[in-house]
């Protein structure tokens, strides 16, 4: 195995905006002639840079390429790409983004939200849990009357379906947490259980990985 | 006059249009143009289909007057790139004046086909209106028109009978444009309108089903329900091509009972697709239609698990054309190997396009494909890696390959084993494959690949390279050594000024070139321009920041250049200029 000199840094492939700690980005932006709002580029020119001499013999030019390419086990950052790859269509692309975000509530497409957000529903003393697109709503009532006609199949007792309906309803918020009726509480990113309701519905909405709706009487500590 | 020429002149015109109509295709006809005056007037006042490759080759005018009688028109618009956003918006390849003068000039037109063009619903709606007899409309990739432009053609067009959507970005208005067709409208062979996002009137597309009689090829979008399309085939058991909608329901309801029954009498489909929502609960049902299926693709539902995906293709042991995504993996493509032996075309198309993980399809698809199907000829391949081994195993195993496209999802990556370039991976696919008409490569790769396809790629009309080589050397190879290349397109390589200008005259015997986020720089596109008046050389400028031209020395981002009868185009955007 051939020692390599080169610096591991100086021939790692990276992808990174322009302006961000990455070695040689902003030079070769420069010397590209890059405006700062264009693409994301794979930083290959990377290649070129590092003096890769066509006098040396062909076995050393390809290890320095080799050398760059295998940090390719180190993923890219999931939003940065080389615009245009894998080539295809924008109307595949489109569709394959709407669907997969079917299956996990993260952002997917570059630039914007993905088509949809779904997140699966829990409600203690349910059978089983259900999954709703938090994209569909627009503010927490709107939710709250989905959840209420999609739970209110289940066999529970008049107030506690009503509890689940005036769950989101701030004014009878504190009389839910101190009674045995249903507090909404949802996972966040980091994986913290958050009391539904504190921050505005855009945030709600992108930060939501699933939500519980739990018994009263398990959520106090939440508040 | 020689001795052919006194035995041809025996034969009366109508004799040799008589047997010029036995040519369909448009080489055939250009190379019979091309023996005498004689031939090349009868053939031109008899051609009825024109191709042209190109909308900016020639102007509508010119073929009008040396195709008078034409019936059909293929255009190309944009150059391939375009399809990957490398193109930006209104570059051009406007079908408007094509359509104006073709009803100025009185053709009776009756099909028309567009990709990658740039299609207003008033082009549409003239179309709809210039041309009585007009019976097919193709659009692949084309943008531009709204669900209006559709309306009009559904009203206007009387004897319609092909509308064919192709993976276009149309504004859908959520009009009723299916509702337009008019109850007298009973001609319609073909429709496809997949790619429509918004809903239709269910039942007057039932309605419409119902009285169409003839249709054979039936594509619906994601928006029509599963209730709708069991109801639909009920009244078209006879279709052979048939997109799904939405395939979404629960596999215990009626509806999917009468679904289930009504798949079992469609024995004449032979060409599945949609899938665009899909529960894999219901797929069951489409089991009784697998064992006719001749083409299947399924590249638009990432829903569907490996393990439904086996189960399906091991009943579709007459397959000749798959469309999958990598979800299929490389177990699945040894199913598909055992079981598709009359495989001839195979698409793998990524699944997660964000590199953000699951592993995909590797070489070991790719050679159990080559080994179980002898007939492939045409491959498009996303893997996540490759090795010259098996590319070396897939040539020896397919020799008869038209078309090899891989791509590799990172486009640097070397052999996944030995570390090395793919150099000799892709070299054994054009020595051996002596008919190979189109190559795109990937991975890592240095100018001896391009020695090997300028050496062995004697048929190769169109290859497709990106972040590929080393030096001018590399292009050069492969502009010396395909006699016959039609279309290069390269990004990302380091080919500059040298191997650019070093045969400018070969320029003339190809449709297009397109180098971006290469070496090549404004003066050597101004020196090409300058030697060569029947090309246009454009530089496709997006700085938005810079004032007047870029200095000779400046290195130029995209170049397209291509070979013309009728000079610099006159509806280029502000950024694109033509030297």
């Amino acid at each position: 195995m051939v020692d390599c000199k080169l610096d591991f840094e100086e021939t790692e492939l990276r992808l990174g905006l322009p302006g961000e700690k990455s070695i040689n980005i902003n030079a070769n932006y420069g010397k590209r002639g890059y405006s700062e709002t264009v693409d994301l580029k794979l930083n290959l020119s990377s290649k070129k840079e590092i003096g890769l001499d066509k006098s040396h013999d062909l076995n050393e030019n390809n290890l320095d390429k080799v050398k760059i390419c295998s940090n390719d086990s180190v993923k890219p950052p999931a939003k940065a790409q080389v615009v245009g790859w894998p080539p295809v269509r924008s109307f595949r692309k489109n569709i394959m983004a709407v669907q997969k975000s079917g299956s996990n509530s993260e952002e997917i497409a570059v630039g914007g939200s993905a088509g949809a957000a779904f997140v699966k529903v829990s409600v203690d003393g349910a059978p089983y849990l259900r999954k709703v697109d938090l994209k569909m709503y627009k503010t927490y009532n709107e939710l709250s009357d989905a959840l209420g006609k999609m739970f209110s199949s289940f066999t529970m007792s008049k107030c506690d379906s009503q509890g689940i309906l005036d769950f989101m309803n701030e004014s009878k918020l504190m009389d839910l947490l101190n009674g045995s009726d249903y507090v909404p509480t949802y996972e966040d990113k980091d994986g913290d259980w958050m009391l539904v309701g504190d921050v505005p519905w855009e945030m709600f909405v992108e930060s939501c990985k699933r939500l519980r709706i739990m018994k009263g009487t398990e959520a106090i500590g939440l508040g | 006059m020689c001795l052919f020429q006194c035995i041809m002149n025996y034969f009366p015109e109508e004799v040799l249009e008589h047997v010029f109509d036995f040519l369909t295709s448009h080489r055939d006809r250009n190379a019979v143009s091309l023996v005498c005056k004689s031939w090349y007037n009868v053939e031109r006042c008899s051609r009825k289909k024109v191709f042209i490759g190109n909308c900016y080759a020639v102007n509508p005018e010119l073929v009008i007057a040396r195709f008078p009688r034409f019936q059909s028109l293929t255009l190309k618009g944009k150059p391939h790139f375009a399809d990957f956003n490398l193109v930006p918006h209104d570059w051009g390849g406007y079908v408007q004046p094509w359509i104006e003068a073709l009803a100025k000039n009185g053709i009776s037109l009756e099909e028309l086909r567009l990709k990658r063009m740039v299609v207003s619903d008033e082009s549409l709606e003239l179309l709809s209106k210039s041309f009585p007899n007009f019976k097919s409309l193709t659009l692949v990739s084309c943008e531009g028109f709204s669900t209006d432009g559709l309306a009009a053609i559904a009203s206007n067009c009387r004897y319609l009978r092909e509308l064919d959507l192709q993976e276009n970005e149309v504004d859908d208005r959520k009009g009723h444009w299916l509702s337009c067709f008019p109850d007298s409208c009973t001609s319609l062979v073909s429709l496809n309108f997949a790619c429509l996002k918004g809903e239709v009137n269910a039942a007057a597309l039932e309605r419409l089903i119902a009285r169409c009689r003839n249709l054979k090829s039936l594509r619906l979008n994601h928006a029509v329900p599963l209730e709708t399309l069991q109801k639909i085939l009920v009244q078209a058991p006879q279709l052979n091509d048939l997109g799904t909608g939405s395939f979404v329901n629960d596999p215990y309801s009626e509806s999917y009972f009468k679904l289930k029954a009504v798949l079992q009498k469609c024995t004449s489909v032979k060409s599945l697709s949609g899938f665009l929502d899909v529960n894999p609960r219901c797929l069951p049902s489409i089991y009784p239609i697998c064992t006719n299926l001749t083409s299947l693709n399924l590249s638009y539902a990432p829903g569907i698990q490996s393990n439904d995906l086996i189960k399906l293709i091991v009943r579709c042991k007459k397959l000749e054309r798959l469309w999958i995504l990598d979800t299929i993996g490389d177990k699945g493509l040894e199913v598909v190997a055992a079981t598709c032996k009359e495989l001839q075309e195979l698409r793998v198309f990524p699944s997660d396009l964000h590199g953000v993980g699951n592993a995909a399809v590797t070489e070991e698809g790719l050679v159990a494909i080559s080994a179980g199907c002898p007939k492939l000829n045409s491959i498009l391949y996303f893997c996540q890696q490759m090795t010259n081994a098996a590319l070396i195993t897939v040539a020896k195993n397919c020799p008869n390959f038209i078309r090899f496209r891989l791509c590799t999802l990172n486009p640097v990556i070397p052999d996944a084993v030995t570390n090395q370039p793919l150099d000799d991976g892709f070299g054994a696919i054009v020595q051996s494959c002596k008919g190979l008409k189109r190559l795109s490569v990937s991975g890592l790769l240095t100018d001896q690949v391009f020695l090997y396809i300028g050496m062995y790629a004697e048929q190769l009309e169109m290859l497709s390279i990106a972040f590929a080589g080393d030096s001018d050397k590399g292009m050069l190879y492969v502009l010396n050594g395909c006699k016959k290349l039609k279309k290069l397109e390269i990004r990302d390589s380091p080919f500059g000024n040298m191997a650019l200008l070093s045969d400018v005259g070969k320029y003339e015997t190809m449709r297009s070139l397109w180098m971006s986020s290469c070496e090549v720089t404004y003066g050597a596109c101004k020196t090409l321009a300058e030697k060569m008046p029947r090309l246009n050389v454009e530089v496709i400028n997006e700085n938005e920041e810079m004032e007047g031209r870029p200095k000779d020395k400046h290195r130029v981002e995209k170049m397209y250049l291509y070979r013309t009868l009728v000079g610099a185009r006159k509806d280029a955007p502000p950024f694109v200029w033509t030297l």
